[in-house]
C-alpha cells in the first residue's frame, strides 16, 4: 500500500506540464485589448460564463416574481390587486368597489412566461451556459473553447433572444398566453387569444434566436471536450461535470432543431395560411379555411425536444452535485463508471419517451404502450444515481457548508420529484393525473427545485473560482434552509390538490364543486412562495455583495479538490495557466486514498500505487 | 398603508437583519479560526438536517392521512365508474412501492449526512465503487418497474378500447368551444347525425347537416344525464382550439381536437344520490355548500358530478362547467322523453333550416300515415257524411285556384289511394269561409275543386271517376266568427261516392 504522497504543486506542474507555447502566441494580442473586448464582447470562456450567469439571475428574478403574482391570484382571489396597477397597468382592472382584479388574459400570460423564462432562459442558458463555459476548459486542461468566437456569439444570441422576449412583455395585445408548450390552434390563432398575436410572434422569434445560442454553445462544448483535453486526460478520467456537460450538449444538438422545425411549421400556419396543425376550425363567427392539419403533429415535434429538454436541465445539475458532493465529503463519488453509464443511458432513453406527455392527446393508444415501457425504464438509471449519491455520503467526513447542503437537498428533491414521475409515466394512472396539479408538483420539484439546487451548489462552490472571493456562509445557509423547507411547503400540497382532481392552468377554482374547497391549502402555498421569493432576493444580494466585499480567497485550492480548475491562479488569466497546462495522471476522485486527504489529478501515481478507478 | 406594502417592508427589514447577522458571524468566524468554525458549523447543520428529516417525514405522513378523504381514489371518493377502480388500484400499488423507496432513501440520505458530519479526527473512507451493489440496485428497481408496466398496460389497453360492434352503448357527444361544452344526444334513433363546420351558425352551433336524417331527432341538453350501469361512449370534438373532456369522479379524460374526433368509453356505477349518501356518511363533507347561501345546506347535499376542461384553451379555460347527473334507468327514460329535438324546436323553418318551406321525409311519411288512416275510416263508414275525407295538406295561393308546391305530397297520397282502388269514385269539394262576396266565394271554391281534379287527371286518374263541386261558404264546419274557425272552414275535401 502506497503512503502519503508529497509534492509541490507549482513545481510538479512546471516539470510535468504540457507546453503548448500558448503565451508566446498570445502576448499582447487583440483578444482582450480594451474594456469592450474584455468585459462585453469577450471571447474568454470565463467572462462568457459570468455573462450567462448574470443574465440567468436577471431572468430568474423576473420569472419568480411572475409566479408570486399569479400565486396571489390563486391563494387570495378576493384580495384586491389594485396596488399592482402602477406596474401592470391595463392588466389590472379595478371594479366599482375599488377591488383590483388581475385580467384573465394576463394571468395566462404570466403562467406562460414563467414557464418559458425559467425552463429556457434560466435552467438551460443560465445553468448549462454558465457551468459548461466556466468548467469545460478549466477541468479538461484547455486554454479556452475550441472556437472562442462562436462561444461569444452563443452568449450574444442569448442576449438578443432575451431582449426580444423582454419586449414581448410590453406589447399592448399582451404577451403570449398559451402555455410554455404553445399548442396550436390556440397559439396559431390571434382570434383565440389576444396574446397569440404579436406576443406570440415575438415569442417565436426570441426562441429561435435562443436555439441558435444553444446550438452554437453545444457545438463548442462537444468539440472542446473531444479535442482539447490535456495530456493524460482520457475520457474515463474526466470529472462527472464534464461528462454531464458533454452529453447534455449532444442531446441539445439532436433535439433543439426539431423544436425549430415545429416552430417553423407553426409560423407557416400563422403567416402563410398553411394547414400543418389546423383543420375544421370555427372561431369568432367564421369558419376558417384550414384543412387537413393535426395539432397532434405539433405536439410530437414539440415534445421531441420537450422531453430531452428536461434532461438537458437536470444532467448538468447532476454532474455538479456529483462533483460538489465528492469534494466536500472528502470521498470519491461512489460508482463513477456506473454514474457515467447512467448519464449515457438517461441520454439515450430520453429520446424515446416524449409521447408520455401526450397520453391523453388523442394519440392511438397502442403507441402509448411503448412510451410507458421506456418511461418507466428511465427510472432505473435515475435511481442508480440517487443510490450512488447516498453511498457517497456513507463513510465520509462531510463538510456541511452551503454547496454541500444544496447537494444534499438536491438528492432529497430528486427523490421526491422523481418518484412521482413513476406514477405519471404509467399511462393508465395518467388518465386521471394528466393536466392536474399532480403534474405541476412533479415537474416543479425536479426542475424548479432540484435543478435549481444543483445550480446553487455550483454557484456557491465555484464562486471562489469566478470572483476570487467566497459568498457569505451564513446567508448561504439561511438561503438553503428557507428554500429547502419553503420549496417543500409550496409543492408538496400540490400533490394532494392534484389527487383531488384539480386541473392545472386554472385562473380560479370557484366554478366547480369538486375544486373549490382547497382555499386554505392554496393560501398556505402562496404564503410559502412569497417567503421563498424573498429569500432568493437575499441570495442575489449575497451574490453581488460578495463579488466586491466577500471574504477573499487566499489559496488556489480552498476546497482541497482534485480537479484542474483549482490549479490556476486565483484570478485565472486569459489562457487559464500562466505557464504550462498540467498533465493528468489519475482520475478526479482520489480522496482519502492511502492516507492522503486528497490527490489532485496532476499528481503522478506513486510507486506501487494502483489507480483508484480501475 | 396597504397590506402588500407592509409585507414588503417587513421582508426588507428582516433581510437587512439577516445580512447584518451574516456579516457578524463571518467576522467572528475569522476570529475563532477556520477549523473551529467549520467544526461548529458542521455540528449545527448536522443536527438541523436530522431534525428536518424527522419533521419532513412526519409532516408527509400526517398530511397524507389528514387529506385522504379529499383525494380521488381514497376515503369516500372511490371511483364512480367501473374502470376507475382498476386505475385507483394501480395508483395505490405504485404508492406502496414508491413510498417504501421514498422513506428508505430520505432516511438514508439525512442519516448519513448527520452520522458522517465532518469533525476533528474523523477519516473518510476510500470507497470508490461496489459492482455487486450496483447490480442489485439496478435489477430490483428494473423488476418493480416491469411489474408496474405490465399491470399498467393491461389496464390501459382495457380502458382505452373502443366498444365492439356487438356491444350496446349509449353514444353522446361533447364539443368544446371557447368557453363552454355543447352537448348532443342522438335521440330516439340512437345515432348522431353528421356535422360540417362550414354549416355552423349562431342557431346551428355544431354545424349539423340537417339533410342527414339522423340529425333530426338529436337534442342539445344543458347537462349530461346518464343511467347508472350502462356503458357510455362519449364522442369528443372541439370547434376552435384544443379542449379536454374531463370527468374527475369517473376517471375520464381525453383531449378534444378540432378536426379529429376522439372518444372515451366508461360505465357509471353509482347514481348522484348514492354518491351524495356516501359523502354524507363519511362526515367530512358537512361544510356549507355555499357560504353566501347557508340555506342550501351542506356540501354533500348539493354536490354534483361535473364536466371540466383539462387543456388550456384561452382565458376562460377554468370556467367550462357542465353538471353530470347519474340517475336510475327509469328516471333516464323519463328525461329522454321530455327532451325535444333541437332541429324541430330551434331550426325548423328558420333561416338555418335547409328544408325551410319544404317537407321533411318524416313529415311526408307522417302525413301519408295520417291520410291512410283517415281514408280507411271513411272507407268503412256507412253514413254519407262520414265518407268525407278532408285534404288537410292541400293548399292554394291566396285568393287563387293555383295549388301550392307542397300540396303535391297530399295529392300523391290521394293518387295512391285511387290507384289502389280502381273502382273508387269521388267528389272533390271546395269550401270557403264567409269573408267577401258570396258569389265570388262560390266561384273560387268551384275553381279550386276543378284545380284538384285537373291535377289528378294529369297524373293518370280517369276523369270519369272524379266530380268537382264548389260549395262556397254554404257548408261551414266551424264558426266564422274567429280566425281559427274561418281557417277551418277554408278547406278541400273529397267524398267517397260508391
Amino acid at each position: 500500500m502506497a503512503e502519503v504522497i508529497k509534492y509541490e504543486p507549482e513545481v510538479l506542474i512546471e516539470e510535468q506540464g504540457f507546453d503548448d507555447h500558448f503565451h508566446e502566441h498570445h502576448h499582447g494580442d487583440k483578444y482582450q485589448s480594451n474594456f469592450i473586448t474584455t468585459y462585453i464582447f469577450s471571447q474568454d470562456h470565463k467572462i462568457i460564463a459570468r455573462q450567462f450567469l448574470i443574465t440567468g439571475i436577471f431572468w430568474a428574478i423576473i420569472g419568480a416574481a411572475m409566479s408570486v403574482i399569479f400565486r396571489l391570484q390563486l391563494g387570495f382571489p378576493e384580495e384586491s390587486m389594485a396596488w399592482l396597477k402602477p406596474i401592470l397597468g391595463q392588466w389590472i382592472t379595478i371594479g366599482d368597489d375599488g377591488v383590483g382584479h388581475l385580467s384573465q388574459d394576463f394571468y395566462y400570460a404570466l403562467v406562460t412566461m414563467h414557464g418559458t423564462i425559467i425552463v429556457f432562459f434560466v435552467l438551460t442558458a443560465g445553468l448549462s451556459g454558465t457551468f459548461s463555459n466556466l468548467l469545460i476548459p478549466l477541468q479538461i486542461g484547455a486554454r479556452d473553447m475550441a472556437s472562442p468566437f462562436l462561444n461569444m456569439l452563443s452568449y450574444w444570441f442569448f442576449f438578443l433572444a432575451s431582449v426580444v422576449m423582454f419586449l414581448s412583455l410590453f406589447v399592448s395585445t399582451g404577451p403570449f398566453a398559451g402555455g410554455w408548450t404553445a399548442y396550436p390552434p390556440l397559439s396559431a390563432l390571434p382570434q383565440a387569444s389576444s396574446g397569440s398575436g404579436t406576443g406570440m410572434t415575438l415569442w417565436l422569434v426570441s426562441l429561435v434566436f435562443f436555439v441558435v445560442s444553444v446550438l452554437l454553445g453545444g457545438i463548442n462544448y462537444i468539440t472542446t471536450v473531444l479535442n482539447l483535453r490535456t495530456k493524460g486526460m482520457s475520457l474515463w478520467r474526466m470529472p462527472l461535470t464534464i461528462w454531464a456537460f458533454l452529453v447534455t450538449a449532444i442531446i441539445g444538438l439532436l433535439s433543439f432543431p426539431v423544436l425549430v422545425s415545429g416552430f417553423l411549421l407553426l409560423m407557416f400556419d400563422r403567416i402563410l395560411g398553411t394547414s400543418f396543425y389546423l383543420s375544421d376550425i370555427y372561431i369568432a363567427g367564421q369558419a376558417l379555411d384550414y384543412s387537413g392539419g393535426s395539432p397532434i403533429l405539433y405536439q410530437h415535434l414539440f415534445w421531441f425536444l420537450g422531453h430531452p429538454e428536461v434532461y438537458i436541465i437536470i444532467l448538468p445539475a447532476m454532474g455538479i452535485v456529483s462533483e460538489v458532493m465528492s469534494v466536500h465529503a472528502r470521498k470519491p463519488i461512489f460508482g463513477y463508471r456506473a454514474m457515467v453509464l447512467s448519464i449515457l443511458a438517461i441520454a439515450f432513453l430520453s429520446f424515446i419517451v416524449w409521447a408520455h406527455h401526450m397520453f391523453m392527446a388523442g394519440v392511438n393508444p397502442f403507441i402509448s404502450n411503448f412510451f410507458v415501457l421506456f418511461t418507466l425504464i428511465i427510472a432505473v438509471p435515475s435511481a442508480v444515481k440517487v443510490f450512488n449519491w447516498i453511498a457517497t455520503l456513507y463513510g465520509g467526513n462531510l463538510r456541511l457548508n452551503t454547496p454541500m447542503l444544496f447537494s444534499i437537498g438536491f438528492v432529497s428533491m430528486f427523490i421526491s420529484g422523481g418518484l412521482t414521475g413513476i406514477f405519471l409515466g404509467n399511462s393508465a394512472i395518467d388518465i386521471q393525473m394528466h393536466d392536474t396539479y399532480f403534474v405541476v408538483a412533479h415537474f416543479h420539484i425536479v426542475m424548479g427545485v432540484a435543478a435549481f439546487f444543483g445550480m446553487f451548489a455550483g454557484i456557491y462552490h465555484w464562486f471562489p473560482k469566478m470572483f476570487g472571493r467566497f459568498m457569505n456562509e451564513t446567508m448561504g445557509k439561511v438561503h438553503f434552509w428557507f428554500t429547502m423547507i419553503g420549496a417543500y411547503a409550496i409543492f408538496w400540497p400540490m400533490h394532494y390538490i392534484g389527487m383531488a382532481g384539480v386541473p392545472r392552468r386554472y385562473y380560479s377554482f370557484d366554478q366547480f364543486d369538486a375544486f373549490r374547497h382547497f382555499a386554505v391549502m392554496n393560501k398556505f402555498i402562496t404564503i410559502s412562495a412569497i417567503i421563498v421569493f424573498f429569500v432568493q432576493l437575499l441570495f442575489v444580494f449575497n451574490f453581488f455583495y460578495s463579488i466586491w466585499k466577500g471574504k477573499k480567497v487566499k489559496t488556489k485550492n480552498p476546497w482541497g479538490a482534485n480537479t484542474l480548475e483549482w490549479t490556476t491562479p486565483i484570478h485565472p488569466p486569459h489562457g487559464n495557466w500562466p505557464g504550462k497546462i498540467p498533465t493528468v495522471h489519475r482520475w478526479a476522485y482520489d480522496y482519502a486514498k492511502d492516507g492522503n486527504e486528497f490527490i489532485p489529478q496532476y499528481v503522478p501515481l506513486a510507486e506501487g500505487e494502483e489507480a483508484g478507478d480501475h | 398603508m396597504s397590506t402588500p406594502l407592509i409585507i414588503v417592508l417587513i421582508a426588507i427589514m428582516v433581510m437587512v437583519l439577516i445580512v447584518q447577522i451574516a456579516r457578524l458571524t463571518e467576522l467572528s468566524g475569522i476570529l475563532r479560526g477556520e477549523e473551529e468554525t467549520e467544526a461548529r458549523d458542521n455540528r449545527v447543520q448536522a443536527r438541523w438536517l436530522l431534525v428536518f428529516m424527522i419533521a419532513f417525514l412526519v409532516f408527509c405522513l400526517w398530511s397524507a392521512y389528514y387529506y385522504k378523504d379529499y383525494m380521488l381514489g381514497f376515503g369516500p371518493l372511490e371511483a364512480s365508474s367501473i374502470h376507475g377502480k382498476e386505475l385507483d388500484n394501480l395508483f395505490s400499488i405504485t404508492l406502496f412501492f414508491t413510498g417504501i423507496v421514498f422513506i428508505a432513501t430520505q432516511i438514508a440520505l439525512f442519516w448519513f449526512s448527520f452520522r458522517y458530519r465532518g469533525e476533528k479526527g474523523r477519516k473518510s473512507m476510500f470507497l470508490p465503487h461496489n459492482n455487486t451493489l450496483e447490480i442489485w440496485w439496478s435489477v430490483i428497481p428494473a423488476l418493480v418497474m416491469c411489474g408496474l408496466v405490465a399491470k399498467g398496460l393491461v389496464a390501459w389497453n382495457n380502458v382505452m378500447a373502443d366498444v365492439n360492434e356487438d356491444e350496446e352503448a349509449i353514444e353522446i357527444e361533447a364539443t368544446g368551444v371557447q368557453f363552454n361544452w355543447i352537448l348532443r344526444y342522438p335521440g330516439p334513433d340512437g345515432a348522431l347525425g353528421t356535422r360540417d363546420y362550414h354549416k355552423i351558425t349562431a342557431a346551428n352551433p355544431l354545424g349539423q347537416d340537417y339533410t342527414d336524417d339522423k340529425n333530426l331527432d338529436d337534442f342539445l341538453p344543458d347537462e349530461i344525464v346518464l343511467p347508472v350501469n350502462h356503458k357510455v361512449r362519449v364522442r369528443i370534438t372541439a370547434r376552435d382550439v384544443l379542449h379536454d373532456f374531463y370527468l374527475p369522479h369517473f376517471r375520464v379524460k381525453m383531449d378534444a381536437i378540432p378536426g379529429i374526433p376522439t372518444f372515451f368509453v366508461f360505465t357509471p356505477k353509482e347514481t348522484t344520490q348514492e354518491f351524495r349518501d356516501r359523502l354524507r356518511a363519511s362526515g367530512k363533507y358537512d361544510f356549507l355548500y355555499d357560504e353566501t347561501d347557508p340555506s342550501l345546506g351542506p356540501y354533500w347535499k348539493n354536490v354534483n358530478f361535473e364536466l371540466a376542461c383539462a387543456e388550456l384553451c384561452g382565458k376562460g379555460h377554468f370556467s367550462m362547467r357542465r353538471t353530470v347527473r347519474i340517475v336510475s334507468e327509469a328516471e333516464y327514460d323519463a328525461w329522454l322523453q321530455s327532451q325535444k329535438s333541437y332541429y324541430l324546436n330551434s331550426i325548423r323553418n328558420s333561416d338555418d333550416d335547409p328544408y325551410k318551406g319544404q317537407l321533411l321525409n318524416v313529415d311526408v311519411a307522417n302525413r301519408k300515415a295520417e291520410f291512410m288512416d283517415a281514408f280507411a275510416k271513411a272507407d268503412t263508414a256507412t253514413s254519407a257524411a262520414a265518407r268525407i275525407v278532408r285534404l288537410n295538406y292541400v293548399h292554394f295561393e291566396t285568393g287563387s285556384a293555383t295549388l301550392t308546391a307542397l300540396s303535391r305530397y297530399e295529392l300523391a297520397n290521394l293518387i295512391d289511394v285511387l290507384d289502389d282502388h280502381p273502382d273508387l269514385r269521388i267528389e272533390l269539394a271546395g269550401h270557403t269561409d264567409n269573408t267577401g262576396d258570396a258569389a265570388a266565394n262560390q266561384e273560387l271554391s268551384q275553381q279550386r275543386a276543378e284545380s284538384v281534379r285537373d291535377y289528378l287527371v294529369q297524373h293518370g286518374i280517369n276523369a270519369n271517376r272524379l266530380t268537382a263541386v264548389g260549395y262556397g261558404q254554404n257548408r261551414p264546419v266551424d264558426t266564422n266568427d274567429t280566425e281559427e274557425g274561418r281557417q277551418n272552414n277554408r278547406r278541400t275535401e273529397f267524398q267517397i261516392l260508391n
